[in-house]
């Protein structure tokens, strides 16, 4: 077949693939589909810089019309693959939901991730909104003005740049979580405590451990938040910012492994080693819990697991090995994470939050696996050295602000465990 | 509209318009430019923007800040003194001709 190859998913991943494929040296034809009808964009700036109005859509684009010309990327939007035939060797054909068919003889799976939906009545009126792409940004965008009454609905990462900005914008904001603690399936309860304080210092209200019993209406329209307690909270709008659910259809359709996301191993095989797959969708090995999978859902790990993927596909395999990371703009607070907390047994602050400047340090069964900074991107950028050298920081030394972080990185990796 | 050149370590020149208030990284990117990467999207986080300004235009450029400074230092393999992160360089038309040479082209 001369199909050459597909990658279903116009997003981060999808085009890190494409691009790796011509760069791994694959001449083939390279067709890149994506359901939406924007060319690739950038998604964070969507609940940061997008959101405020300081970018416009066009300065979102990962890469310019001329860009995929160059490099002989057929560009496909707003079809999104509905089925997927593949033979034996991996060839096969698409269909899109426009009634498209695309051959390939290699084939990438980039399907990314869909909101998580809040199953309780009212969450279909008019005005509750997810925050995910371009399309819903802009809606969201037109209800920030200043006097709107907004409830968001989780407090993690979305949830809180968003009820920043909205903030910002001169929004009543108020931020519904269930858990009993802000962002707490990844920071430490230090670092919760003190985003849950800096939201309340500018205006914002967090409630913790509210969970949402119904949304309100009237005409269709939103019009209020009830809680559990049956606190009523008006609302204009609510954003439900609870997670992401993997796009794992076409994969399931094609008896590819999935578990919390498309299986992969570290050059993006899933398996059907002839597919490979990256992004939001799929379920990688972690990166120092051998044996054991995660989904990263993140921008550098969209691209590090693409990189792999590519190359993968273009008969070069080669596995990913960046230490991952993260970051979350809030207000004037810079959050930057390196390394994967899970299972952290130990931890030592480095600074005073109440200066709303300062680090925690993570370690596991005596390794440092973990850095999360706060408007501190010298400890950052120290931390995140650290881990991809394979390094150690001690921890009693990190706690002590005044000296120098990059000064105590040691390259034997492991320190005592907390007694 | 200043215009960039972005020289490859091999040698191939490419050139590009800029919009002012464009960052170098983002024009870079936009145009693929290999070995500029922008990960963060111009966070100051993850210094795959590398670029060694070239020396006519390193007094209009400037030094690197001093978050930029970290990054430099331990986030790319070949630190100069001509060294800046792309992303903490906004174009401006006084730039406008600006010569920068790409580091290692990261797949």
């Amino acid at each position: 077949m001369t199909g050459g190859a597909l990658v279903v998913g116009a997003s981060q991943a999808g085009v890190q693939l494409a691009v790796s494929l011509r760069r791994a040296g694959y001449r083939g034809p390279v067709t890149l589909v994506g359901a939406e009808n924007h060319p690739p964009y950038q998604r964070p700036p969507l609940s940061k810089a997008f959101l405020t109005g300081k970018a416009d859509a066009t300065t979102l684009h990962l890469r310019t019309p001329e860009f995929y010309r160059e490099h002989g990327i057929d560009l496909v939007t707003g079809e999104r693959v509905t089925h997927l035939e593949v033979d034996a060797d991996g060839a096969g054909r698409a269909r899109t939901a426009g009634g498209r068919t695309l051959p390939f003889d290699r084939l990438a799976l980039a399907t990314g991730a869909r909101p998580r939906r809040l199953e309780v009545p009212g969450a279909h009126l008019d005005g509750v909104l997810h925050l995910r792409d371009l399309d819903s940004a802009t809606r969201l965008r037109q209800r920030l003005t200043a006097g709107a009454t907004l409830v968001v609905v989780g407090g993690g990462f979305i949830g809180l740049e968003t009820a920043a900005v909205a903030s910002a914008l001169g929004a009543k904001v108020t931020v519904v979580e269930a858990a009993g603690r802000a962002m707490s399936r990844v920071v430490a309860p230090a670092v919760s405590a003190f985003f849950q304080e800096a939201h309340a210092r500018r205006g914002v209200e967090v409630r913790l451990g509210a969970a949402v019993a119904e949304f309100l209406g009237g005409q269709g329209r939103i019009t209020g938040v009830a809680l559990a307690d049956g606190t009523v909270l008006p609302a204009e709008t609510v954003v439900v910012g609870i997670g992401v659910v993997p796009r794992t259809d076409l994969a399931t359709d094609l008896d590819l492994a999935c578990d919390g996301g498309v299986l992969v191993d570290a050059c993006g095989r899933t398996s059907r080693p002839s597919i490979v797959a990256a992004g939001d969708c799929v379920a990688a090995p972690h990166p120092t819990r051998p044996g054991q999978r995660i989904r990263l859902e993140s921008v550098p790990a969209a691209i590090a697991q693409a990189r792999a993927a590519g190359a993968t596909l273009a008969g070069q395999p080669q596995p990913n090995q960046e230490v991952p990371w993260f970051w979350s703009d809030q207000f004037d607070l810079k959050l930057q994470m390196a390394g994967l907390t899970d299972g952290y047994d130990r931890h030592v602050l480095r600074g005073d939050p109440g200066d709303e400047r300062f680090s925690v340090l993570y370690y596991r069964s005596g390794s440092f696996v973990a850095i999360h900074s706060v408007n501190a991107p010298a400890d950052y950028v120290a931390g995140r050295a650290a881990l991809a050298r394979g390094a150690s920081i001690p921890p009693e030394p990190a706690a002590d602000p005044t000296r120098s972080l990059r000064s105590l990185i040691t390259p034997t990796a492991a320190v005592p465990a907390a007694q | 509209m200043p215009r960039v050149t972005f020289l490859g370590p091999s040698g191939v020149a490419r050139a590009v318009e800029a919009r002012t208030g464009d960052s170098l990284m983002a024009v870079a990117v936009r145009n693929g430019i290999p070995g500029i990467v922008g990960e963060c999207g111009g966070n100051a986080s993850c210094a795959t923007c590398h670029v060694y300004v070239d020396d006519a235009f390193q007094s209009r450029v400037g030094p690197p800040n001093d978050v930029e400074e970290d990054l430099l230092d331990l986030g790319v393999s070949d630190r100069r003194e001509s060294s800046r992160l792309a992303c903490q360089i906004a174009l401006t038309e006084e730039l406008d001709g600006l010569v920068v040479h790409t580091a290692d082209e990261r797949l």
